[in-house]
């Protein structure tokens, strides 16, 4: 069966004005090849700059590609906003960090889960667009009379169930979410986390999940691809990948997030802050900053390939898999 | 702590001071900086909103104390308002003792000599911090005139060993740059030098690792914790993140809705929290060790100063409260050793041995969670 996207060698680059006034290219992503099966969550995550927020615009269309090609649902993603565009994008929802900035102020926000019903002419009349719309305040947490609040009288929190609800009213078969409960509260964070697993379940949607926090992605993610400088540097289950990273960066990674109650004598401190990506190190990219580094790492930039247990790693210090096996995920 | 020092005034310049400010009773008597019965209000068009509604906290000398909370709780307006950072619209009350010395009764000149000085500052973004028209070497030579009288080559001399402590390389030249040339793990960096350029006996660190990745973060939580074994220095860590409180802290104290609910050593804390908004809170939180299960949220959300419910003001989200809990305001009271908790149920949150933290937590939210 084929997936419901897959992404092949895609690439992004901008050309940047360096003092002095000549021009360079910036990687923003750098030949980024995955699959998402239906109703699954892939978690991308790095920190910022690795071009996990420019990936996701990229599979949306929202931004067009340098290089490599997106199948949605077995149909190329083009950023091309015409027809077939808007005809794809009813299937693949976004939700933003922010959702504040995502909602209309002057719009109470019932009307605002109803309009993408209006725009792409679903159920028949306005009162049929109501109903579909309550359902899904219904599904999201909201109670039907917050309808006709404005998004300023609500909390973060609800703001983010109406965000989720107007992308939901679709019927989306792909929700891209980048950061979606970096702006909540802990307490508040934990109801939407649970949400978007209880949704995933009653709807089957996939989810493309982009966030820098690693507690979060092992919360929701099936599978996670770690992200550097514009490339997947290990993709896995995210047990192997946090339990037991492979490359180097993953396991630096891992080891910089503050957990209670874990001590911090194993902490791995990367020196120095990642590289600015238009001076793209040669080699691996990660090499200057790596503690194992070795003379290959500078000349040689090491491919995403399959290692011992089946996750992708791309370090030339991680033994390969003996016999190649094709990749799915 | 009923300390004879605490109470009596320390502003009284009489024949005590002396005996009051020796180094052995300092290290015993007074802690370094304690906050007593301290309030915030905004002024308000109907009148001031109390945003800090009473908080005792002390900070013994070199002590390191983390302040948890959700947004809105008052864990950084406190503080600000301790150091008098927020102008007119905030009204406090209380004290603030610096060495037993009441900071609240300072004039705004004596105050700014603290500021910077025997308590140092650092916030979330360095960048609004820092001045973006002046050359690094120009704002802390301006740091190392006002506190510590170096001028010169001496200020210079100072400047570099400052960089170069908190890890910026190739000092010489970065000191005729501007902050934009900086990264912003840098820029939190020359704000650490900034703060250590007045010798404060207190770090008061506001959020200093949210804006940055996680690699910088452990970058610079290293860092402070270098510092700290060097110098001796106290530090008052807020931030919304229990693992990075954790990470520095000998002791947390939680706040809720502008209290403090819950104080202890960092790991009772942890293992065996007594407060239902902390036991609420961890186990709210995913993790990347153990089983992965789903997680338990609390229910609702923080109230609005505004709106503040009568009695606890956690009780109409708590999943033990009782109808008494709506009627007083807990007090804090010792819960445990060195463990203090404002909560009227008590009793239900007693750890029975052998259960786990994360049965613990979880079940005392199961019902209200879901």
């Amino acid at each position: 069966m084929s997936p419901l996207l897959s992404v092949d060698d895609l690439a992004r680059q901008y050309p940047v004005a360096m003092s002095g006034g000549q021009r360079r290219l910036l990687h923003a992503v750098d030949g980024v090849s995955f699959t998402l099966a239906a109703g699954r969550t892939l978690g991308i995550v790095g920190e910022s700059g690795c071009g996990k927020s420019t990936a996701a615009k990229l599979v949306l269309g929202l931004l067009p590609a340098t290089r490599g090609a997106i199948a949605f649902e077995g149909e190329p993603v083009t950023a091309t906003r015409d027809r077939a565009w808007r005809a794809l994008r009813r299937r693949m929802q976004m939700v933003h960090q922010d959702p504040l900035a995502a909602l209309d102020r002057r719009l109470p926000v019932g009307e605002q889960v109803v309009e993408p019903l209006t725009i792409h002419g679903l159920e028949a009349g306005q009162d049929a667009r109501q109903q579909k719309a309550l359902a899904l305040f219904e599904a999201v947490g909201l109670r039907p009379d917050l309808f006709q609040r404005y998004p300023h009288e609500l909390s973060g929190g609800q703001r983010q169930r109406v965000v989720l609800a107007r992308a939901l009213v679709l019927g989306p078969s792909l929700l891209v979410c980048d950061e979606p409960i970096s702006a909540l509260d802990v307490s508040v964070a934990a109801q939407v986390i649970n949400l978007l697993q209880d949704l995933q379940a009653r709807f089957g949607m996939a989810y493309l999940f982009i966030s820098h926090d690693l507690k979060v992605v092992r919360q929701i993610a099936d599978e996670v691809a770690v992200m550097y400088l514009g490339r997947i540097v290990e993709q896995g289950p995210p047990e192997a990948l946090f339990h037991a990273p492979t490359h180097p960066y993953t396991e630096a990674l891992v080891s910089a997030v503050p957990t209670p109650l874990r001590g911090t004598r194993e902490r791995i401190i990367l020196q120095s802050d990642p590289p600015n990506p238009v001076e793209r190190p040669g080699g691996c990219a990660f090499h200057p900053r790596c503690p194992r580094a070795i003379a290959r790492c500078r000349e040689e930039t090491p491919a995403l390939r399959q290692v011992a247990d089946g996750r992708l790693a791309a370090c030339h210090l991680v033994p390969s898999m003996a016999a190649p096996v094709p990749v799915a995920a | 702590m009923a300390l004879p020092m605490a109470s009596s005034p320390a502003h009284h310049h009489d024949g005590l001071l002396p005996r009051m400010l020796a180094p052995d009773a300092h290290a015993n008597a007074a802690p370094l900086l304690a906050l007593r019965d301290f309030t915030v209000a905004f002024r308000g068009e109907s009148g001031p909103v109390p945003v800090v509604r009473g908080i005792d906290l002390t900070l013994a000398s070199g002590e390191a104390l983390g302040i948890v909370g959700e947004s809105g709780c008052g864990k950084s307006v406190t503080w600000l308002a301790a150091l008098r950072l927020l102008g007119r619209g905030a009204v406090t009350s209380g004290e603030v003792l610096l060495s037993g010395q009441d900071i609240t009764r300072l004039s705004e000149r004596e105050l700014a000599g603290i500021r910077g000085g025997r308590i140092g500052l650092i916030f979330q973004d360095p960048t609004s911090s820092l001045n973006p028209v002046q050359r690094i070497g120009t704002q802390l030579g301006e740091v190392l005139r006002l506190h510590r009288g170096l001028r010169g080559k001496a200020a210079r001399t100072e400047a570099l060993r400052l960089l170069d402590r908190v890890g910026i390389a190739d000092a010489a030249r970065r000191l005729g740059q501007y902050p934009h040339e900086f990264s912003g793990g840098m820029n939190q960096r020359v704000m650490i030098a900034l703060a250590l350029a007045g010798e404060p006996d207190v770090l008061v660190a506001d959020e200093p690792t949210t804006a940055l990745d996680a690699t910088i973060q452990a970058q610079i939580l290293d860092l402070i914790r270098d510092i700290r074994r060097e110098t001796g220095m106290g530090l008052v860590l807020i931030s919304h993140d229990i693992g990075v409180v954790a990470d520095l802290c000998d002791r947390v104290a939680v706040m809720y809705a502008g209290r403090v609910v819950e104080t202890a050593a960092t790991q009772d804390l942890l293992t065996r929290p007594r407060h239902p908004y902390t036991r609420g809170l961890l186990a709210a939180l995913p993790t990347l060790d153990g089983p992965r299960v789903r997680l338990t949220p609390i229910p609702g959300t923080v109230p609005s100063p505004d709106a503040m419910p009568p009695g606890c003001a956690f009780a109409p989200r708590c999943p033990i409260a009782i109808e008494t809990c709506g009627g007083e305001i807990p007090p804090l009271v010792l819960a445990a050793q060195d463990q203090r908790a404002a909560c009227l149920r008590l009793g239900e949150t007693a750890t029975q041995p052998g259960m786990p933290l994360s049965t613990l937590a979880a079940s005392a939210f199961a019902e209200a969670g879901a």
